[in-house]
Parts: structure tokens; sequence; C-alpha cells
């Protein structure tokens, strides 16, 4: 397993290494004066200004030495100070925001582990709940419902399903608001530790803005899971179905453990294997998705935001945010990958 | 003995008698296709869901070739563009008269209307674009655009992953990683990046989006396609080619990819429905197309300034959703078919 482990940690600098030139090929493909939003907050009108600025900051050096001032930062010949590089967090301006990218990622980056993180409960209990039992009961009415409800989950797209439980539950029957919180609580006075409305809420015991915050949490959520619940869904099905195949399962019967035991310990363990790794292609998913959910809810968190920037073609603040979501997903990947290794008695004793 | 001391050859006595066992009939079906494609053909056309699938596959397929004779273009050099009826912003309901831009007569709408004036069957959306013409219309743009990227990303997969697995070593190293690196971003938000990237370059159009897709899309194919090769590598069939002195090229191309390509086919016959989604996701996000251009995303897009009154304006979503949902879930039926006849392995296969 320490080799597993070895091997494990030495990709993944490369793989992030990777990235980094991935992003920044993409920011390559801007012209110059699109590129000097790395360092410099507005276009300036003048074309003579705007040339002094791309010599200045050398926008258009030998592209390794760009590549090292974007990792890096570089020197501001005017204040002495160093400006720039992604690796002391700073992204350039986002000039859709008029704000540094990095603090509009601050402001937005805890709606969007709010909004994530209580997506991947239900996903994860609920999914792998239903899909047990579906594949435990296989052709019987509840394995039906899971096939109906992954098939519509394949075939709705996220964001005709979020304007249609918008349409529903919000214009019509006016049950859950919209956006990330009332107004109310904007104006109120209270400790924001975390910046998660609803931790935040619990810890100051303000159980109103704890449920104003949940209430809007409801349709996001809901629309932000059920794709990637669908997907667990199935997955969890299938894998549970090939492992009560397998001759061991049928030896445990033979030689007569409950089929209670026989599922709970003998067979479901094990078909979690592959739902692990597959746990990690949902963040990548779930990440993805907030983009689409977000924007639709108005909900002030780091897709939607991406989203508006992407419309107005502010490519310097969508990379710095494809770059932070990647960087999640690798981390993500590696703790599925270390879980991975202790489940599996393969990996675990190999 | 008996055998021996016959003064005929033992053979064509043989080959004129019934053989022990008894041999399945192949019907002419099956004799055209060949076995592993009348297997999938026969399989898709004996599953109920998988018939729907198909049904409304061909449906999409007839709109989308005879969208002129559906729906004549108001302008013929622009037939994407989907006619204004005036600038007005507020959705007129299905069955209001087409007063502005409106298109010739098609042959069938005095006998089934008994009119001939058109009215906006469907309603128009807010910009008074007529949702009826852009469905009809947008299914072309979603079939294309679904056929097109499904092709390009299935092509540039199979190259990436059969090159990788077949050398193998640190050729399937450096290749896997560079699958990793574009498989780290979400796909949604990379291919928007990209779109924001390329649209200002390119101007608005298809391609921006579709471009895209393409780029961050082929990895999923290329991992697929690498451990089918994988486990076809070793099979006796290639070591005889190659003992033949088959070049790699040709053992890859002829001998090789042709066993290997089943599971990758099935999985991206279901992804023409889900690109179509994405596709139409980014035109929602208002990155891609013109404003105007019959496209469904669009026209979903349309209704986003109207949510809070939508109970009112249903039309402008209900619509074009229900188009939207019923050629994925065309496409998803037939997959999942597919799915089960080809490998029952691959049932529960990762996508997006």
């Amino acid at each position: 397993m320490v080799s597993y482990f070895i091997r494990r940690l030495l990709i993944m600098p490369i793989t992030l290494f990777g990235m980094t030139i991935l992003i920044f090929l993409m920011l390559q493909l801007l012209g110059p004066e699109a590129r000097s939003a790395l360092y410099v907050r507005d276009i300036p009108k003048n074309a003579e200004v705007m040339r002094g600025i791309i010599i200045k900051y050398g926008l258009n050096d030998p592209i390794y030495i760009q590549y090292w001032h974007w990792l890096m930062g570089r020197n501001d010949p005017d204040t002495g100070k160093t400006i720039g590089g992604i690796l002391r967090g700073d992204f350039g301006f986002s000039r859709s925001a008029s704000r540094p990218v990095a603090e509009l990622l601050a402001l937005r980056f805890p709606a969007t582990v709010e909004l994530t993180l209580y997506a991947i409960i239900p996903i994860i209990i609920i999914g792998i709940w239903m899909g047990v039992t579906a594949a435990v009961h296989q052709n019987e009415w509840i394995d039906q419902v899971a096939r109906v409800f992954s098939i519509v989950g394949y075939s709705f797209p996220v964001f005709v399903f979020g304007i249609l439980v918008l349409m529903i539950f919000y214009a019509q029957l006016d049950l859950f608001p919209a956006g990330r919180i009332s107004d109310w609580v904007m104006m109120t006075n209270y400790t924001q530790y975390t910046h998660l409305i609803t931790i935040d809420a619990l810890l100051n015991l303000r159980f109103d803005i704890f449920f104003d915050a949940l209430r809007h949490l409801v349709l996001p959520v809901t629309t932000l899971a059920y794709t990637s619940w669908a997907a667990f869904l199935r997955i969890t099905r299938s894998s549970m179905l090939e492992t009560l195949r397998q001759e061991y399962v049928t030896t445990a019967r033979a030689k007569g453990v409950p089929e209670k035991d026989v599922v709970n310990k003998h067979a479901r363990p094990n078909a979690l294997i592959p739902v692990v790794t597959y746990s990690g292609l949902t963040v990548a998913a779930l990440l993805g998705g907030v983009v689409i959910t977000e924007t639709i809810f108005n909900f002030q968190g780091m897709g939607s935001a991406a989203a508006e920037a992407a419309a107005r073609y502010d490519v310097v603040t969508v990379l710095a945010f494809t770059l932070v979501a990647g960087v999640i997903i690798i981390i993500a990947n590696l703790v599925v990958d270390i879980l991975y290794a202790f489940l599996d008695p393969r990996v675990r004793l190999g | 003995m008996s055998v021996a001391s016959q003064s005929t050859p033992v053979l064509p006595e043989t080959a004129g008698m019934e053989p022990d066992i008894e041999l399945r009939k192949i019907g002419r079906m099956e004799r055209l296709l060949g076995p592993e494609f009348y297997r999938i053909f026969r399989g898709v056309f004996t599953n109920p869901l998988s018939i729907i699938g198909t049904s409304l596959i061909l449906f999409f397929v007839l709109v989308a070739i005879f969208a002129a004779q559906i729906i004549p273009p108001s302008s013929p050099t622009n037939p994407y563009m989907i006619p204004r009826d005036g600038f007005g912003t507020a959705p007129l309901p299905p069955g209001t008269a087409w007063l502005r831009q409106a298109p010739p007569l098609p042959f069938w709408w005095k006998p089934l209307t008994g009119t001939d004036k058109w009215f906006h069957i469907l309603g128009t959306t807010s910009g008074q674009w007529d949702i009826f013409y852009g469905l009809v219309w947008g299914t072309r743009t979603a079939i294309f655009v679904g056929v097109l990227i499904v092709g390009l990303t299935l092509l540039i997969g199979i190259i990436i992953g059969a090159i990788a697995s077949f050398y193998g070593g640190w050729v399937d190293e450096i290749l896997m990683r560079f699958t990793e690196i574009f498989m780290a971003f979400p796909f949604i938000m990379a291919a928007l990046t990209l779109s924001a990237i390329l649209t200002p370059i390119m101007g608005k159009g298809i391609w921006p989006p579709t471009i895209a897709l393409i780029v961050f899309g082929w990895m999923y194919y290329a991992r697929l396609i690498r451990g089918d090769i994988l486990s076809i590598r070793e099979r006796d069939f290639v070591t005889a080619a190659r003992v033949v002195g088959a070049s790699d090229g040709r053992i890859l191309v002829r001998h090789i990819i042709p066993n290997a390509i089943y599971p990758t086919l099935v999985l991206a016959s279901m992804d023409i429905g889900t690109y179509v989604i994405s596709f139409a996701a980014l035109s929602f996000l208002g990155i891609g197309t013109e404003v105007g251009y019959a496209d469904w995303g669009q026209l979903i897009s349309f209704a986003r300034n109207w949510i809070p009154v939508l109970s009112q304006y249903w039309w402008i979503v209900i619509y074009p959703a229900i188009v939207l949902i019923l050629f994925v879930l065309g496409w998803n039926l037939v997959g999942d078919a597919l799915r089960d006849i080809m490998d029952p392995k691959l049932r529960g296969q990762i996508r997006r």
C-alpha cells in the first residue's frame, strides 16, 4: 500500500503542473490587451497607454517568461511591489465584477461550499440506500421506481429542471424563495465565523436565520443533486447486483447466514468500493453543476460568478475559477483514492 | 479399417451428409448485418423502451430533414434566424396572429387549420421570436451539433486511447496524465471558459461551444477504449498478425480497434443527447449562438427573466423543455438498451 500512496502522491504535482499549463495556454489564446487584466484593473481607452502597459508588464514576452510571472508574480515597476502570481493567490482583476478576482472568489466561495455540501449528503445517503434496495429487490416495484428516477435524471437537463422547479414552487405556489438569503438577514448583525449561513446562524443561535437559509437552499440543492443522484443510484445498483452474483455470497447463503446479514455484511461493503471511486467524479459533476444551478436560482456563489464573467467574456476571472475548481477536484480525487485504498483489501494488503 | 478399405475418398461422402449438431438458422438479415450488428439490431428492436427511443430519434431526424417543409423560412438566405414578430418584450400566447415577418404558408397549413393566415402555433417568447419555428429549425441545430461533437470527440478519443494502450509504457503514462489533466476540470465550467475565450475570436455562433465541448469531452472515450484495447492487445489473433509481419498501424486499425470499439460506440450513442444538453446549457448561460438563432437552449434562456411570472407565461419554457427532454430521452432509451445488449459489465458506466 505504501508504494500505492507514493505513486499517487507523486502524480499529483504533475497533474497540478499540467493544469496550470492548460489554463495558461487558454489564457494565451487571448490578446495581450485582454491579458492585461492580470495586472491592471481597467482597460485604458487610449491605445498608447495600452501599449505602455503591455510593455511594462511584459505581456508580449516569450511564453515561458510570461508563464513564470503568471505563476509567481512580477515586480511592478511603478510601485516596486510584487503583483500577480497565482501561487501568491493573486489572479488579477475581474473586470465584470470590478474587483480583484481573489476577492470575488473569497466572497462567492462559501455559498458554493454550502450548496455542494448539502447536495452531497442526500446524493450519498439516499443514492446508496436506494441503489442497494433496488438491487436486492431486483425487478420489484422499488427497482422500477429507481429505474424511472435514473432515466428521468439523465434526460432532464439541469436548467430545464431548475426553471420548472422555480415555476412551480416559487412562481406558482410561493413555497420557497429564490436567491441565497432574504433581505432582512442581510441587514441583521450576527457574527460570521464560517460564512456558511446555516452554520453561522446555528453558532449564533439564530434559528430564524437558519430556517431562512434552509428554505433558500431546498430548491437549488434539489436541482444540483438530482442528476448526480441518479447516476449514483445506478452505479450502486449495478455494483450491488454484480456482487450479489458472486460465489462468496452464495456460500454465505448456503451456510445459513440470514439474508439481512448477507446483504449488509457480506455484499454491501464490497459493492460500495466502486461507488467510492465514483464519488470523486460526483464532486466534479457538482462543481460543474453549480454554474447552471446558481445562475437559475440567483444564488450568489462561485458558479454564478463564473457564468456572469463568461457571458461578459471576462476570461481572466473564469479561468481563475476553473483552476480553483480543478484544484478542488484533484484534492477530492486524492481523498477518494486514499479511501479506496483503505476500503479495498486488494490494495490495502497488496 | 472398413473406412480405409473403401475405394472412394472419405471427404465428398461426408460433405453431403447431415451434420450431427443442429445448426442455428441464419436469416437474411443476420447474413446481411453480420453477427455482432445483428445482435445489436435485434436487441434494439425487441425491447419496448428502445423502440420508443428509436421512434423518438426517427421523429426528430424527420423533423430536421423536412424543416423547410414544416415551416418555410421567412428569409431563405438565413433560415436559422428565427423570424421576429415585432420587438415587444411580453411573450404572446399560442394562437396569436402572426403580423410581421410571417413565413410563407407551408402546404399543410390550409387543410389543417382552415385559414390562410399564420398564427404563432406555440406562441412567441420574450422578444417575439416564434417558438414553433425555433423548435423545428432548432432540431437541425441539435442533431448537427450532437452528431458532430460526438463524432469528433470519438475520433480524438479513439486515436489517443489506441496509441496509449497499444504502445503502453511511457507513451501510455504520458497520454494518460494528459487525459487526467483535461478531466480535472468540471466539464461544463471548462467548456464555458473555452467558449468565452473562443467567442470573441471566432464570433458568436455554434462553433465556439462546439469546439469547447469537443476539447473537454474526448477523455472519456480515450479512457474507455484504452481499457478495452489493453485486454485485446494480448489476444492470439494480434500475435498472429504480428507474426505475419503486419505493421503497427495495420494491426491497430484492422485488428484491434474493430474488436475493441463497441463499448465506446455505445457510450457515444448515449452521449449525443448529453452533448445536446451541454450545448443548450451553454446557450442558456448566454455563451454561444447569436441572439435569435434557432437553438433550443437559447429559446429556454429567453425565459430566464420571466421566472417570477412563468406560471402566466408557461409556454415560453414548457414547449422547448418538452422537445429537449424528448430528444435526450430518445437517445438515453436506445443507449440503455444498447448497453444491456453489448456488455453487462458496462452497466453503470460513468457519464457526466
